[in-house]
């Protein structure tokens, strides 16, 4: 079996979420997730509008996934329909939002991140090209795991788009969108090509200026306490769960990298059981077994950890970049404000061009006011959700660290109580 | 030797031999057939070279003890106190060794005696040097560390050098458990000496890169070349099952040592990683401005922080209990393994003087022609000189066979006993992680639902 062999079995995984008993390994989305994918978000249900990922293709350079609507408003020809869409018509959807004028006054739901196989496909290639040199268990054993984190990685992608859906459906105004019908509705491809270089090019300058901006509209103290303070904490807040977030990454890492360990020691500990002249024989063998379980059991906390801690974390990173996104068009709208304002005491002491002056601060004061109101809401909705998601995750983060731990526990003492008994 | 036994008393002999040994090939054991192209039956006995280290005397009243002194070994040794003596690149460490023990052979209860770790190199150095070419496996003295050793002497009392010296002290004490547990090991003189002694010639020549230390690798390469060159024409199917079996052993020990080495690395690394993900949740509790989720967040770092605790308590454990074992092993087998290549030597060396034998009889038949008595009388002389040698090959051979399956038997024994015993305390060192991590995660749960 060449490598080349080994990833176009798996190109051709077609992961249906729906579907239970389809990864025979460690269930790596437990129970508690198979209802609401909705992991870090807690959200209404609402049977007006219900959207969900169905299915989902993985191919060498791409995912495709399905996206399945229920609806009963009228806006859409049918009830029911589905249809396939790819990560960048995502991006296409969420860039929309954010570029559209209309929404400045909302958090824009995060965009989900690019579907990252790489890692997982160069660990199988590696695994193709070393098969000579291990034992037909061990590399079974090794394809199986390989295979596992790569379904796993897939289910994670999957629900972050769903997500990010789901979010855009809940949302009162969001939901109305033409753009996010056309995405749901509209079963001809997007044409939404990847942006060319050029295209790269200029959102970068539109970064950089942003963020010069952003440190500029930042500075200015607010008038409504309200917004000083949310100001205050969004800034602190996203720092920190930046650095937590990455630090439960590489605290996973660890722990993944253990399990693996006691894998290892596991087939070492058979072989030693198998090859042993002495009573040891048995000895092994019942502890090969023994560690074969805990470290499955290992495997799964690590990957608990990653979902209900790791997710979690990582996903309120990119909500509370778009919460500071928002207060930044606020504040950019305020300051049109103040320069509108600016403008106008001049054109009236010029007395040149006051209508026009007056007009435009109108104009600026409704945006400035508009937005104010709604992210107000938004920012208190941010809360609300934020909390929610929380208390979810780390109450099923602790249930399911007890479960495991009391699982290693009783396979242990067992074990313990039939060597001991054997002496 | 066996010149001032009779017949009936070497007989009585092999039946404490079987009674020690539990194992049925040991009945097989009889003098006449280990050699291979042994001349006959050894029954008579033979008086030429009179081995004044053979402590065959000695083995057949422990064979008797060993059943009792098994399970009343009577003797504890602790090695403690590391001191550091000196300054610069001539300081060292010195350990306290003490022993306490009602064995008549000491001199008295207890002792305590300060020892560095280039003494027992030493004594191991003189242990093998007796010991090893009868077949006997004597325990391998803990590895130097040029790197480790400097770091102390330079004065560095950073965590790696305290670590390196805790573990060296450890190994020690092992090292010296297992010599005392050699029941020949434990009579010998300098054993005793060194236990007892309050002053000891220091060992020079166990210094690495010294003329002996030079001389030792040298000959380890002209012993590995000799390996390949002996082919023995093996007829006892237990030498080279066995030796099948340490081979077997080594490498599958080696594959373990690897990968626990490498479970205790990431088990430190996990605990250094739950400890800053520990810290970076208090400082996400204290900018969270809903009070509920901020003191759960709090009470998040708190659990984190404990559970590094605990997987830096595991990793030690991992590394006392399993990999120190590990690497114990690893060295002891290479000493086993050293022991069955004596067994060649001995051999070889057998037939050599069988060679020579032959030689010197066909020149002997050469001389009767010849009309020459002086040469012809040499001739004769010489046939008994190498015959002598032979017998006396033909018996090294036999002695030291006999020797390795007694001593693999204890070694197995000792083996079973060392695993069985420290995976039992293994395992019970991961219950009570287990335990704690319940006790910690039931703790945390109720903050976790109190977020409102």
């Amino acid at each position: 079996i060449n490598h080349e062999h080994l990833s176009s079995v798996l190109t051709s995984l077609c992961v249906s979420p729906q579907q239970e008993g389809l990864d025979d390994g460690p269930d790596f989305l437990s129970e508690e997730d198979r209802g609401p994918r909705a992991v870090n978000v807690d959200l209404q249900t609402d049977a007006t509008l219900q959207v969900d990922i169905s299915d989902a293709l993985s191919e060498r350079d791409k995912v495709k996934f399905t996206v399945h609507t229920k609806s009963t408003l009228p806006n859409f020809k049918q009830n029911e329909f589905s249809v396939v869409r790819q990560h960048e018509e995502f991006i296409w959807l969420h860039d929309s939002f954010v570029e559209s004028e209309e929404y400045a006054g909302y958090i824009i739901p995060p965009a989900p991140p690019r579907p990252d196989f790489d890692a997982s496909r160069e660990k199988l290639q590696k695994l193709g090209e070393g098969e000579g040199s291990m034992t037909k268990e061990e590399f079974t054993k090794m394809k199986q795991e390989l295979e596992a984190e790569y379904l796993a990685i897939f289910k994670k992608t999957v629900a972050m788009h769903e997500v990010f859906l789901c979010r855009v459906a809940a949302h009162p105004v969001l939901r109305k969108d033409l753009n996010f019908h056309v995405f749901l509705e509209y079963n001809q491809d997007l044409s939404v090509r990847g942006k060319n270089k050029k295209e790269k090019l200029e959102d970068f300058f539109k970064n950089v200026v942003k963020s010069a901006d952003g440190v500029l509209v930042a500075g200015v103290k607010d008038v409504d306490d309200f917004f000083e303070h949310e100001k205050t904490f969004l800034l602190e807040y996203h720092n920190r769960v930046k650095d937590s977030s990455a630090k439960s990454d590489r605290m996973i890492r660890s722990h993944k990298s253990a399990a693996d360990d006691i894998n290892r020691i596991a087939s070492t500990l058979y072989t030693l059981g198998t090859q042993d002249s002495t009573d040891l024989c048995k000895f092994f063998l019942k502890v090969s077994e023994l560690f074969e379980k805990t470290r499955k059991i290992e495997a799964r906390v690590a990957a608990d950890e990653d979902l209900k801690l790791a997710d979690l974390l990582k996903y309120y990173l990119r909500e509370s970049q778009a919460a500071k996104d928002l207060l930044y068009r606020r504040g950019r709208a305020l300051v049109d404000y103040e320069n509108a304002n600016k403008a106008l005491d001049k054109a009236r002491a010029k007395n040149k061009d006051v209508l026009q002056a007056e007009t435009t601060q109108q104009v600026c004061c409704q945006k400035f006011e508009k937005i104010s109101e709604s992210a107000k809401q938004e920012l208190i909705d941010f809360k609300t959700r934020r909390v929610a998601a929380f208390r979810k995750n780390l109450v099923e983060l602790a249930e399911l660290e007890l479960k495991h731990a009391k699982g290693n526990l009783q396979l242990l003492q067992s074990c313990l109580g039939v060597l001991k008994g054997d002496t | 030797m066996s010149e001032e036994r009779d017949p009936a008393a070497l007989e009585a002999e092999d039946d404490l031999f079987v009674s020690a040994m539990e194992s049925p090939e040991a009945a097989r054991l009889s003098a006449e057939d280990i050699s291979p192209s042994s001349n006959g039956p050894k029954a008579e006995p033979v008086l030429l070279d009179d081995d004044p280290d053979d402590p065959d005397d000695l083995f057949a009243e422990i064979d008797e003890d060993e059943e009792e002194s098994r399970d009343t070994f009577d003797i504890q040794i602790s090695v403690s106190d590391p001191e550091k003596v000196g300054d610069g690149m001539n300081a060292y460490m010195v350990y306290k060794v003490l022993t306490k023990t009602s064995l008549s052979i000491f001199s008295r209860d207890e002792v305590c005696v300060k020892r560095r770790f280039s003494d027992f190199l030493g004594l191991h150095s003189k242990l093998a040097s007796k010991y090893m070419h009868m077949g006997y496996i004597v325990p391998p003295a803990p590895e130097k560390s040029i790197v480790g050793m400097t770091k102390v002497k330079v004065g560095k009392e950073d965590l790696s050098s305290v670590e390196f010296v805790e573990k060296r002290r450890s190994a020690l004490e092992r090292y010296l458990l297992r010599t005392v547990k050699h029941p020949a090991l434990l009579k010998d003189p300098d054993v005793l000496q060194f236990l007892e002694s309050s002053e000891l010639p220091r060992a020079v020549s166990t210094q690495a890169l010294s003329g002996a230390g030079i001389l030792r690798m040298v000959n380890k390469a002209a012993d590995a070349v000799n390996k390949m060159t002996i082919k023995m024409n093996e007829s006892d199917a237990w030498f080279e099952e066995k030796q099948q079996q340490f081979d077997n052993l080594d490498v599958q020990l080696r594959k373990l040592h690897a990968s626990v080495e490498s479970l205790v690395c990431h088990r430190r690394e996990l605990s250094v990683n739950t400890a800053s993900f520990a810290k970076s949740a208090a400082m996400l509790g204290n900018s969270e401005d809903h009070t509920a989720l901020s003191r759960a967040l709090s009470q998040l770092a708190e659990v984190e922080e404990k559970i590094d605790q605990l997987h830096q308590d595991q990793a030690c454990a991992d590394f006392y209990l399993i990999s120190e074992l590990l690497g114990d092993y690893v060295r002891l087998i290479t000493a086993v393994k050293g022991v069955f290549d004596q067994r060649m030597k001995t051999w070889a060396k057998c037939q050599d003087a069988q060679v020579m034998l032959q030689r010197k009889r066909e020149a002997e038949a050469k001389l009767q022609h010849a009309n020459k008595p002086d040469k012809l009388q040499q001739a004769k002389d010489e046939i008994r000189e190498w015959e002598g040698k032979v017998q006396q090959g033909e018996r090294d051979f036999e002695q030291i066979s006999k020797n390795i399956r007694r001593e693999v038997g204890r070694f197995e024994k000792d083996r079973v006993k060392d695993f069985r015993v420290v995976i039992i305390k293994y395992l019970e060192s991961l219950v009570h992680t287990q335990q704690q991590l319940i006790k910690y995660w039931e703790a945390f749960l109720p903050e976790a639902k109190a977020i409102a």
